[in-house]
């Protein structure tokens, strides 16, 4: 272990990596969290650690290629935590609360019938995140923060 | 109990991955077809039991480390989902058996094991 405790990276050290989402290519669906996952491992960031983000990240970029005409991730490491941002420019979220609720989704069949669509994705992300921020507006996009720290 | 004790007892077809991938440690079993469930609750060496054959179930046993994805009920698997398991290296074994019966004989061996 190079770093004690939580930490992975030096002081004032910051890893920053940027990752475009194509819209409905599940080809590259959860390439970003793949590389972001495999980031973490080589920094030797603890595996309960790793899987929550990667669940959080995974969830954020899926629900970017099929609700949001896909968009970007912007991941930055820090000492002891990472932040994920993932924004799209696609329709919004048109009732967050509704949303959040485990069981409630908006995805079509054909998105059903991939194995999605189970009303699962924000509250997986809201259960996996230690912070979550969602900005959304209506017709201009959706912005979801991330943040996970290596405690 | 290795995946290979798993695939002579049960019969399991290989359809992606390699040989070597077989002697991988199992930790558990888990059977479900919602990707977002599967993602949350696959743990690192678990063997995850489903129907689906779309890509995204290789990039969801490839994020949660499963050691491999058994397909139920033959069902034939798309040839780009093969490509990708053999890239991304994840295992991917088929039984003619349901899901039910696959997740039955798997904990009764995890459990004698």
């Amino acid at each position: 272990m190079r770093y004690p405790g939580a930490w992975v990276l030096d002081m004032g050290q910051v890893i920053i990596r940027d990752y475009d989402i194509p819209a409905d290519d599940f080809l590259a669906a959860g390439e970003a969290s793949s590389a972001v996952r495999k980031l973490l491992s080589q920094l030797g960031v603890a595996p309960d650690r790793i899987k929550r983000t990667a669940i959080a990240m995974y969830e954020a970029e899926i629900n970017a290629v099929i609700h949001g005409h896909g968009g970007k991730a912007h991941v930055e490491i820090s000492g002891d935590r990472i932040t994920i941002v993932i924004s799209d420019e696609g329709p919004g979220i048109e009732d967050l609360e509704l949303a959040m609720q485990e069981g409630y989704s908006t995805a079509p069949d054909s998105i059903r019938e991939m194995g999605f669509g189970a009303g699962m994705g924000l509250p997986n992300m809201k259960k996996h995140a230690d912070e979550l921020v969602i900005n959304t507006e209506k017709g201009k996009g959706t912005v979801v923060t991330i943040t996970v720290y290596f405690k | 109990m290795t995946i290979r004790d798993l695939t002579d007892k049960l019969g399991c077809r290989m359809a992606a991955g390699t040989e070597k991938m077989l002697d991988r440690e199992i930790t558990g079993v888990y059977c479900c077809d919602l990707l977002s469930h599967a993602m949350a609750k696959l743990d690192p060496g678990n063997v995850w039991i489903t129907i689906h054959t779309n890509l995204n179930v290789v990039a969801v046993a490839s994020l949660a480390d499963a050691a491999c994805v058994v397909v139920a009920e033959s069902i034939e698997i798309e040839e780009q989902s093969l490509a990708r398991a053999n890239e991304k290296q994840v295992l991917m074994l088929s039984s003619a058996k349901t899901a039910a019966e696959l997740s039955f004989e798997i904990i009764s061996m995890l459990r004698k094991a």
